[in-house]
């Protein structure tokens, strides 16, 4: 047993040489980019901003997706269904710039088991860090373009008027634009978990 | 790979509504939390071990020509789940200020100088026993705006993995009696004592090296424990 977890601090406004060092003479592990050139699957980019609540672009904030590939795996031991996805890792990590604007490319997941014998619409994790954040935030992507987000079971938890603050925006072929409101109108639906 | 999150354990988080450090003003959501199960999504997550480090990124005082000016430090300790098992070849990246208290981040202008020898970041990988180390040199106090007078208590900034997208944190490590911390909103957002002090390494002599380094031990305690052993289902 312990004495109960370690409690989260915020990333600040310094991370970029070690989590996102693009700029810096530091090796690079992580990116934006998720699909390598061997992965099965359609193509996308996801774009967008985060805003404040004063609707100013967050230029110091840090997201990281996490997701299955195209036929609904896991890269995780705990999905024991996942076979043969090794050249996909599923994580993405990425800065904002100035603006707030970020962009990750990846694959299109597939649908992945729901609790209950359910079935979870086509989605990407995503989680928030930023100066003037303690605890990182958690949200979902959805797309547009998915019918089955309708029989969803997490969509269907969240009250029906902000449901949409949750659902990326097909712009272009292969293009989804979500943007990420902290505070005020348009509020991105966050989670706890 | 039966863990389980009670999602009781993460009310030792900071609130993200915490008025005494400014920058959270118009970066927390006002509407409330929705509550998500926890689904294949929440309990796999980003696996990175051994391959993401190299010989060398452990240590943060010979990744220049030179050696950094300070106070040489050992900062080791184990990556636990809340049962207190060992949280085995997981990712540990940290970042921190010198000596001086100054970022190489582009953004800190604050007139502490740089050290040409030192950038201040660093990757390890918990062994099979959940242990991890860097060797490193202690980071200065540094001022802030959040209010007069401000200064952030000495600290070692932590990103870590462990099992699964909810045992994800990033937090702040920071040394033994600083009188920093009775004036650090960052710090203070923590509102329960106890687990404030789960932020505060301990000197360890036993970690300590003679003529070369004073140690510090940091224990890191991530979501997740064993699931109750239940029944065997019985299929009438
Ligand atoms: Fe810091």
């Amino acid at each position: 047993m312990t004495d109960g977890i370690t409690p989260s601090q915020t990333v600040g406004p310094f991370f970029a040489y070690c989590l996102t060092p693009k700029d810096y003479d530091v090796r690079e592990i992580f990116s934006p980019d998720v699909a390598g050139p061997g992965v099965q699957g359609a193509r996308i980019r996801i774009e967008g901003r985060v805003f404040d609540g004063a609707g100013e672009g967050v230029g110091d904030a840090m997201l990281e997706i996490w997701q299955a590939d195209a036929e609904g795996r896991y890269a995780h031991p705990a999905d024991v269904g996942a076979r043969g996805n090794a050249g996909f890792t599923g994580f993405g990590r990425a800065p904002t710039a100035p603006d707030g604007g970020f962009a990750f490319t990846t694959v299109k997941p597939g649908p992945v088991p729901g609790p209950g014998g359910t079935t979870q619409a086509p989605h990407v994790s995503l989680t928030v860090f930023s100066r003037g954040v303690l605890t990182h935030l958690r949200t979902r992507i959805y797309f547009d373009d998915e019918p089955a987000n309708g029989g969803d079971p997490v969509l269907a938890l969240v009250p029906e008027a902000r449901r949409g603050t949750l659902v990326a925006r097909s712009t272009a072929p292969g293009v989804y634009r979500f943007d990420v409101r902290l505070q005020g109108e348009g509020e991105t639906v966050f989670f706890e978990a | 790979m039966g863990l389980i999150y009670p999602t009781g354990s993460a009310a030792a988080h900071p609130s993200n509504d915490s008025p005494g450090y400014k920058s959270t003003s118009l970066r927390h959501p006002k509407q409330p939390l929705v509550l998500l199960p926890h689904t294949l999504s929440e309990v796999t997550g980003p696996v990175y071990g051994h391959e993401t480090v190299r010989p060398g990124d452990d240590d943060l005082t010979r990744q220049h020509a030179g050696e950094p000016l300070g106070e040489r430090i050992i900062v080791r300790g184990r990556v636990l789940d809340e049962d207190g098992r060992p949280v085995p070849d997981t990712l540990v990246e940290i970042w921190q200020a010198n000596a001086a208290g100054r970022y190489v981040h582009v953004k800190d202008q604050h007139p502490a100088p740089l050290d040409p020898n030192f950038t201040g970041a660093g990757r390890a990988v918990t062994d099979a026993e959940g242990r991890y180390a860097f060797t490193s040199i202690k980071p200065g106090a540094y001022p802030w705006r959040n209010h007069h007078n401000a200064w952030r208590p000495a600290h070692i900034h932590f990103s870590l993995f462990g099992p699964s997208f909810l045992s994800r944190l990033v937090t702040q490590m920071y040394f033994p009696g600083d009188p920093l911390f009775p004036f650090d909103p960052i710090f203070n957002a923590i509102t329960d004592p106890r687990a404030r002090e789960r932020l505060i390494s301990r000197f360890d002599m036993d970690t300590t090296q003679p003529e070369w380094a004073l140690g510090y031990v940091f224990d890191i305690v991530l979501r997740g424990r064993d699931q109750t052993p239940t029944e065997e289902p019985h299929d009438d």
